[in-house]
């Protein structure tokens, strides 16, 4: 890092990068985390500190959670020089002032969205939209079940052209892989364009 | 405050850390990696337990996030305790590639792709 005069590298490191999961509560995030992860997702929980949390924000959360906010995250080894990593973001909005560290220096995020209850990925698009992090949706569906065509959903959700809208299981590897490449394909696009 | 009581953790985490609830450098974030200096300087001194942990987990390069979920302890922790490995010359550590909204990195986001198409 700039300005240091320790040792801030090691030559044999790989390189890291991160995507992040986002989308509601419960919408299934960690379950795509460990569809591709090669490792099964590991688990930080970070107590919460009370500052910067409303005492009202606390309302709500089960006594068993009061003290920590769990991430989930995996990892993808691309080559021996670069890793990248996967981000599950914590669902719930009264988590989400962890969400300005974790986006920082992300390649972009994957919102998904459960079919059943669209609504709840609402927030995170609006995340995301508002820092121009770039986003892919994958809509997941309830026992991969798909009841709407993706141009529904981008209706429904009123996402501009360039985000694309994917169809997946977040069940499933290949699906799960796919959804990863469009956001990937996406980046590129814009790069090209630029 | 205690955490992991489950796991039957006897130490509190602040006294992990000294009592210090703040990182005194910034070089880490969930993805930066860190190694062990190995063979570690002449001057190393001896190391508290769960310096010691670190420095067997980070033989080779891993990240500040998996380290965290490997010991067990909160991110904000490990990072302190980091801190003074990397002032005691015992790691290095790198800073995750840097991503760029306004001139995006295509030989990057091409690799990572080609990776993804392995999957």
């Amino acid at each position: 890092m700039a300005g240091s005069d320790l040792a801030t590298d090691a030559s044999s490191a790989p390189d890291t990068v991160k995507i992040l999961i986002a989308g509601g509560f419960g919408v299934g995030k960690t379950t795509l985390v460990g569809s591709v992860s090669e490792i099964v997702p590991l688990r930080t929980e970070e107590p919460l500190t009370m500052a910067g949390l409303g005492v009202d924000d606390l309302e709500g959360i089960e006594e068993k959670r009061a003290t920590t906010v769990a991430l989930d995250f995996g990892r993808i080894t691309i080559s021996r020089e670069l890793v990248l990593y996967l981000f599950g973001t914590p669902g719930q909005q009264r988590f989400w002032f962890m969400w300005n560290d974790l986006a920082l220096g992300a390649l972009g995020a994957v919102v998904l969205v459960d079919v059943r209850r669209p609504e709840c990925s609402f927030a995170a698009i609006d995340f995301f939209e508002r820092r121009g992090i770039p986003f892919v949706v994958g809509v997941n569906g309830f026992h991969g079940e798909h009841p709407y065509p993706p141009e529904d959903i981008r209706e429904a959700l009123a996402l501009p052209e360039h985000v694309r809208v994917l169809l997946c299981d977040a069940r499933d590897r290949e699906s799960c892989r796919d959804v990863l490449i469009a956001l990937i394909d996406q980046l590129i696009a814009a790069a090209v364009q630029a | 405050m205690t955490v992991g009581d489950p796991a039957g953790r006897l130490v509190r985490l602040f006294a992990l850390t000294g009592g210090r609830t703040r990182p005194s450098r910034a070089d880490f974030t969930l993805i930066s990696t860190v190694t062990a200096v190995d063979p570690p300087p002449a001057t190393a001194s001896r190391c508290q337990p769960e310096h010691t942990r670190i420095l067997r987990l980070c033989a080779e390069p891993v990240a500040v996030a998996e380290l965290a979920a490997r010991l067990d302890l909160p991110v904000s922790v490990v990072v302190i305790l980091l801190c003074d490995l990397l002032e005691a010359g015992r790691i290095t550590v790198r800073p995750p590639r840097p991503v760029s909204r306004t001139t995006p990195d295509l030989d990057l986001l091409q690799k990572v792709r080609d990776g993804l198409g392995r999957l």
